[in-house]
Order: C-alpha cells, then sequence, then structure tokens
C-alpha cells in the first residue's frame, strides 16, 4: 500500500544521495556509511528485545477479547481500556489500521478507537527504556505522559465528529 | 561481557518467548508470526533511514543545521522539522538516532520534539493508509487535532526541563560514541 510506495521513495532517495555523496567525496562517504552501522548497532539489542515482547503480547491479546471490552457503549472505560492497550503496544502502521478498522466493524465505538490509535502512535512504553538512552528519564517520561493525555482530547474530538 | 549487557535484555525476551512456547504452542507460533514481520519491517525501513542519517551526519555542517532549525530559526526550522519528521517511514524507534544526530548538530530543544512528534503521528505513508482503512473523516480529523497538539506537547517539555537537563541530555547525544 501506501506504506511500501514511500519505502521505495526513500531507498530511492537514499541511494540517489549516496550516489551524490560517493562522487563528490568517497572518504566522507565511506565515513557516513560507518556512522551509519554504528548507530544501528547501537540500536539493535534492545530493539530486537523489543520485537520479541511485542510478538508475545499480540499473541496474548487477540482482537475478539479486545473487542468485548470496548463495545460502542463501554464510555470511558473502554476509552482508558484502548489508551492503555495502544500505549503498551507497539503495532505497525499495517496491522494496526486494518486491526482498528476490524474492531470498528466488531461494534467497537470511534471514540475508543480514536484513543487506540493515538496512544499507539504517540505513546511508547515498551520503547522507554530506549528513549531514555537518547533523552533521558524525565523528558521521556513527561513526553509519554503528555502524549497520552492528550490523546483522550483526541479520542473525544473524533468520537464527536466521526461517531 | 560488555556485550553479553548490551543483549541482556533481548535474552531476557528470548527466554520469556520460550516459557510462552511451553505453556501454549500455539500462541508461541502467534507471537513468532508477528516478531517475524516486526523483523521483515524493520529490515525493510531501516536502511535507507541509517543511510540517510550517516549522510546527514557527514555533509551538514552545525552552522548550516543550527541557521535551519537551531536557536533562532523560528517559525521555519518548525515547518522543516515538522517535514522531516512527517515524509518519514518507520517506527517511532528509528526517530531516536536521528534525533540525536539534530541534537548533536545544535538543532533547538523544542524542534527536537516537534520532530519526534511529527515522526510518531502525521508521517505521510501512514496518513495514506489511515485514510484507507479508517475513512477520510477519521484521518482529517486526527491529523488537524494532531498538528497543534505537537506543538504545544513539544513547548510544553521544552518548558518543563531546565536549561542545565537541556543541555544535559545534548552533552548525553553528543559525548556517547555509539550514538554517532
Amino acid at each position: 500500500m501506501g506504506d511500501y510506495i514511500f519505502n521505495g521513495v526513500l531507498y530511492l532517495i537514499a541511494i540517489g544521495f549516496l550516489i551524490f555523496s560517493f562522487v563528490k567525496d568517497k572518504k566522507k562517504t565511506k565515513m557516513a556509511l560507518k556512522k551509519a552501522w554504528k548507530a544501528f548497532e547501537n540500536l539493535l539489542p534492545m530493539l530486537l528485545g523489543i520485537i520479541i515482547v511485542v510478538g508475545i503480547i499480540i499473541a496474548i491479546l487477540n482482537p475478539q477479547m479486545i473487542a468485548k471490552l470496548i463495545g460502542k457503549n463501554s464510555g470511558f472505560l473502554g476509552v482508558l481500556i484502548l489508551a492503555v492497550i495502544g500505549a503498551v503496544a507497539l503495532i505497525p502502521g499495517f496491522i494496526a489500521f486494518p486491526t482498528a478498522a476490524l474492531l470498528l466493524n466488531a461494534g467497537a465505538g470511534y471514540m475508543q478507537i480514536g484513543a487506540f490509535i493515538s496512544t499507539l502512535m504517540m505513546v511508547g512504553v515498551i520503547t522507554i527504556p530506549l528513549e531514555i538512552t537518547y533523552f533521558g528519564k524525565k523528558v521521556t517520561i513527561i513526553r509519554n505522559i503528555l502524549a497520552f493525555a492528550f490523546s483522550f482530547l483526541v479520542a473525544f474530538v473524533i468520537g464527536k465528529v466521526v461517531g | 561481557m560488555k556485550i553479553f549487557k548490551r543483549y541482556l535484555f533481548f535474552i531476557i525476551a528470548l527466554v520469556l518467548l520460550g516459557i510462552v512456547f511451553i505453556f501454549n504452542v500455539s500462541m508461541g507460533i502467534k507471537a513468532v508470526s508477528t516478531l517475524t514481520y516486526s523483523l521483515k519491517e524493520m529490515a525493510m525501513v531501516l536502511p535507507p533511514i541509517f543511510i540517510l542519517l550517516g549522510l546527514l551526519d557527514v555533509w551538514i555542517s552545525k552552522e548550516k543545521m543550527m541557521k535551519y532549525v537551531g536557536e533562532g530559526s523560528g517559525i521555519k526550522g518548525i515547518i522543516i522539522v515538522f517535514i522531516i519528521g512527517s515524509v518519514a517511514a518507520g517506527p517511532l524507534y528509528a526517530a531516536f538516532p536521528v534525533a540525536a544526530v539534530l541534537m548533536k548538530k545544535g538543532a533547538k530543544f523544542s524542534n527536537v520534539l516537534i520532530f519526534i512528534g511529527a515522526w510518531s503521528t502525521t508521517k505521510i505513508p501512514m496518513f495514506l493508509f489511515e485514510m484507507s482503512s479508517m475513512g477520510a473523516k477519521f484521518a482529517i480529523t486526527r491529523l488537524l487535532i494532531d498538528i497543534p497538539g505537537i506543538i504545544i506537547i513539544a513547548y510544553a517539555i521544552y518548558f518543563m526541563i531546565s536549561k542545565k537537563e537541556r543541555e544535559r541530555i545534548y552533552r548525553l547525544d553528543a559525548k556517547n560514541p555509539d550514538t554517532i
């Protein structure tokens, strides 16, 4: 879908710049690739762990189970449950949106789904340890709390406009 | 020993996965299929991001970065980081190393936070996908609240932390050779 096209475009841009860089200065290009590898290697170990934990969580929480808890009339409790799940989960967009659409069909409310999508994208409880290594404890925690609170506003507006 | 420590979390996760398999094989298989998907996503999305990140670090001087998104870059700086964050592809964790480079090069902290916010929610590829699966009304409503929300959250954090803490974070990212 859209994501694949953009990913392809991203590759084209990266390769284009890489060739341009190589033509202009081989040494600098080599250094850039070295730095790229180092940054990647730094991210890798924690990332692998996170991916496994997410796989386990998604396996435990199946859509049917979620749909039961967050029906249209679940009100604030439904919003809260989905906001928490969204905050903890780290589901790739390709899975998240079809899952959300599925939940809507299964009877979930727009407000509840709005909360889910919003916290899913903005809040990352599982990646907090990783975020801390880049931003420190204080900023990471404040950012996640503010994003979590903001998601309720998003949910409310979506519930009013779409629901 | 250092390598072991770095991979400790990964090892714990592997053990957890093993435990899931022991208790419920089908659940374990489901977990593996999800994580295979995530690994594929990671393998597809990360290489170009990291190549661009390396090139950015080598070619864009600190002076240039400061001019465009540093202190005093004003609204222009906000728009630039919003665009950089929105054209990105990939999950939020991939944004952190890029943010580290921005900080190292002297980007204003509020702009780095806006960049993180944009990467997390206003990504164009994600928006297109959201439109097709959730409907235009849902996607556009969310985008319209998120844009001011991201800026407000960024400035709220910016004003909530002290200058000293901010400088500590910048040093954290500049000093650690591993974060580039």
